[in-house]
């Protein structure tokens, strides 16, 4: 094994996914509210509604085409960086990945186009239509991306041929096991979160900047009770039926994950503090005695098994990285509730939409769902680490053993610098929409129009 | 089973090829047929509603080579490490180059976009091309079915071959022309005036040069690849079929596109594309990636695809989704049929 090779290709996943997931969080979590935009529009026939719909459905498209920049890589990433773990894993992890391609990628590229400038060719409902269409396409491709990952997480549904490939026993199996099913709720929720954040966080600002008054109003009443409910969900059932599952399948990585090194009856949930693999303790620590075992087992006394009842080979090997991402995602999770409550409190009570404060930390809050959906990401993929599928392939056999880490430096360093290049166009593009705004009036571009002519 | 997963991969490359190739071909003649702002429009506008559901098809094929022929996949995908990578943020610059262009209206903006998306265009038919031509003179691989290709070695065609050589270079060149006339003949087809006359005069200058292209192309091969036609005289209905289409197309592309009938004149260059693709397929089956070190060790569809429950089931949803998407190409093209127009206040392209 070249440690350095093994590395860099595991860095290069980690920058390339984690970057393209900036934009399809967003995708899928606008998509959504998009559509309840339109739909408001076509019953209320107030033309604020569909302006707004208009409005987000250009953000979207800007957002669509950066993740589909970016989400081009990942499909070949696969064979170019991890061509080991695709020979053996490809009768498996092939298929939800072709029908990504097929079943969704498909769809949303058909009507994208449609979607963003048919709407005086087809009329209001097939307009309606398109938007709905597409949103169903990123949702599953969503999902079949996520049952990729699943069976990475928590193999199931497959054979073991003799030169070690794997094959699917069973389509449906990989389809619909149940991992799949968690994760991809919880991922679903998180995008929402980031879309419904966006939009209170754009309201906010065109409220304190005291412009586009009737779309702000709109933007964030939609924002934060979308914001609510998908910020709930996120903790309680999808984040506490997910926890449990881990805690049943990788009980290393939920050691791991909470930073337990020894195995306690009525385990200590950790909320501050820094573990320390060498010593096998938790420096300064913060914590809710009984709490994990009642977590994850419904009782106090419960025994949860530490990362010291597993052999050191089979601990995730990076342990305070991921014990902080959890503890980031988690913590962050908990204050989105807690925002989201009392904007929602303050929108019944009328009150929302003159509060400062309250506008100024929804505005804040934005960046922060992108931050809690990438330590979320970051908790999945370390957490199963050694492993790339887990208990059957260690990650360190699968990357490509031919590619020389000159190559892969050439190719990392290039992504960084095309990512930098795109990151700052779509900042610049998606800053000079939110600048014009959704409001009918636009002089700024009319003029803009007129020099061009 | 793997020869039918390995006519539907080939059915789904030459989809790419016949589809995306159009827009690629357009966007390589994009600063030759469109001078100012409106015609560069009218060209961007011909392709804009459709080039990333045709991209789509890159990925689908990407996505069922991996499923269908893991080995395959793995093998060459890391083996054509660095052009593939180049080859992705060519597609990234040309998607940009697309969709970022329209934002803003400044004369710098848009002559910066339209050379980018011009520029990658063209590139990515002669990294297209050249891959082909690697299938077909075969790369060096090991006993275990692996390799790794630099990206040129001396130029020269042997054992060490890098992903250039002499003839991989030609066989991208001959990708960028036909895709140059494909392209030339799908603008011809959708537009009107200036761009359409520019457009049928690039496509009608470039036949001889695609002519004498494919010839030498067809040679050299032969010459790289002794073996290169043993499937034809094995099949001699397919391998009479497949030459004579490819001759009755270019014959039938040359008529028309003089008689000015755009739209029989593409359609002539869609079916001469398929029989060009077609007729690598028959000469390579069942080699997917010959060896250019012992024959032995060339990846064929029986040792490099997945189980055959997989391919077994996997036809039916696979079919059942290329159905469906088909349908949407229908939709789409149907929506946007006709001739292209900008009209005043219209947002897009």
């Amino acid at each position: 094994m070249d440690p350095a090779a093994y590395l860099l290709h595991r860095l290069h996943f980690a920058f390339t996914i984690t970057f393209h997931y900036l934009f399809p969080q967003l995708t899928m979590g606008l998509a959504p509210l998009i559509v309840v935009l339109q739909t408001l529009a076509l019953l209320r026939k107030d033309a604020l509604y569909g302006e707004a719909a208009r409005f987000w459905a250009k953000v979207f498209g800007l957002n669509f085409v950066l993740g589909v920049v970016t989400g081009i890589p990942m499909e070949f990433q696969f064979g170019t960086n991890w061509s080991r773990f695709s020979r053996l894993t490809g009768g498996v992890i092939g298929q939800p990945l072709v029908m990504e391609g097929v079943f969704s990628f498909f769809l949303e590229s058909a009507f994208l186009g449609l979607f963003l400038f048919g709407e005086k060719r087809l009329g209001p409902r097939l307009h309606w239509l398109s938007g709905v269409l597409v949103a169903l396409g990123s949702w599953l491709s969503g999902y079949f991306i996520v049952a990729a990952n699943a069976w990475m997480q928590h193999p199931v549904a497959y054979a073991r041929l003799p030169d070690g490939s794997f094959q699917v026993t069973s389509f449906l199996g990989v389809l619909l096991n149940p991992w799949a099913v968690l994760e991809y709720v919880h991922t679903m929720s998180g995008a929402v979160i980031t879309g419904s954040f966006a939009m209170a966080a754009l309201g906010a600002f065109y409220l304190l900047s005291d412009s586009h008054r009737g779309h702000a109003v709109l933007f964030v009443r939609l924002g934060v009770i979308a914001g609510l409910i998908a910020s709930v969900l996120q903790v309680f059932p999808t984040g506490d039926l997910h926890a449990k599952y881990l805690a049943r399948h990788q009980p290393v990585t939920t050691a791991a994950m909470e930073g337990l090194f020894h195995s306690e009856v009525g385990a200590p949930l950790v909320l501050l503090g820094q573990p320390d693999p060498e010593k096998g303790t938790i420096e300064n620590p913060i914590v809710v005695n009984d709490l994990l075992s009642f977590l994850i087992y419904g009782t106090t006394r419960a025994e949860v098994k530490g990362l010291d009842a597993y052999p050191k080979e089979d601990w995730p090997d990076n342990i305070p990285l991921l014990y902080f991402a959890y503890h980031i995602m988690a913590g962050l999770g908990t204050l989105f509730v807690a925002l989201m409550a009392v904007c929602v409190f303050l929108l019944f009570r009328g009150r929302l939409y003159e509060s400062r404060p309250a506008l100024w930390a929804l505005m804040l809050a934005f960046p922060f769902p992108y931050i809690a959906n990438t330590a979320g990401w970051l908790t999945a993929e370390l957490g199963r680490q050694p492993w790339v599928v887990h208990g059957l392939l260690r990650t360190k056999d699968g990357y490509s053993n031919l590619v020389s880490s000159g190559s892969i430096w050439f190719t990392l360093l290039g992504y960084m610098g095309m990512y930098t290049v795109l990151g700052l166009s779509f900042v610049l593009l998606v800053q000079r929409q939110i600048l014009e705004g959704p409001s009918p009036h636009r002089p700024a571009q009319a003029s803009a129009a007129a020099r061009a002519a | 089973m793997q020869t039918l997963w390995f006519v539907l991969v080939a059915f789904m490359l030459t989809a790419y090829v016949v589809l995306d190739g159009f827009d690629l071909g357009a966007g390589a003649i994009h600063l030759l047929v469109g001078r100012t702002d409106a015609e560069r429009r009218t060209v961007l506008r011909s392709i804009g509603p459709v080039w990333d559901g045709n991209e789509v098809w890159l990925i689908a094929a990407g996505g069922t080579l991996y499923f269908a022929f893991p080995a395959l996949y793995a093998s060459s995908f890391s083996g054509f490490y660095l052009p593939l990578n180049i080859v992705l943020w060519l597609l990234m610059l040309r998607a940009v180059g697309i969709e970022f262009r329209m934002h803003i209206g400044s004369p710098v903006w848009h002559g910066f976009f339209d050379g980018a998306f011009s520029l990658s265009s063209a590139l990515l038919p002669v990294f297209f091309g050249a891959a082909l031509g690697n299938v077909v003179r075969g790369v060096p691989l090991r006993p275990d079915g692996t390799f790794f290709a630099p990206l040129w070695t001396d130029f020269r065609v042997g054992t060490d071959n890098g992903i250039l050589d002499w003839f991989t270079v030609l066989c991208g060149v001959l990708a960028l022309v036909a895709l140059m006339v494909h392209g030339s003949a799908w603008v011809a087809y959708k537009t009107e005036g200036t761009v359409q006359l520019r457009a049928r005069k690039i496509a009608s200058s470039l036949f001889a040069p695609l002519l004498l292209l494919a010839a030498s192309v067809l040679s050299a091969a032969l010459r790289v690849r002794p073996h290169l036609l043993d499937n034809y005289t094995r099949h001699r209905l397919g391998g009479a079929l497949v030459p004579a289409a490819a001759a009755v197309s270019f014959a039938a592309l040359w008529f028309f596109s003089r008689r000015r009938k755009d739209r029989a004149a593409f359609l002539a260059s869609c079916s001469f594309l398929v029989s060009l693709l077609a007729g690598v397929a028959l000469a390579l089956y069942p080699r997917v990636l010959p060896a250019s070190t012992a024959d032995a060790y060339s990846l064929t569809i029986y040792n490099t695809a997945s189980g055959d429950y997989s391919l077994r089931y996997g036809v039916y949803w696979w079919s059942f989704g290329m159905l469906v998407a088909i349908a949407y190409f229908v939709l789409v093209y149907r929506m946007f049929r006709g001739k292209v127009r900008l009209d005043p206040g219209d947002h897009g392209y």
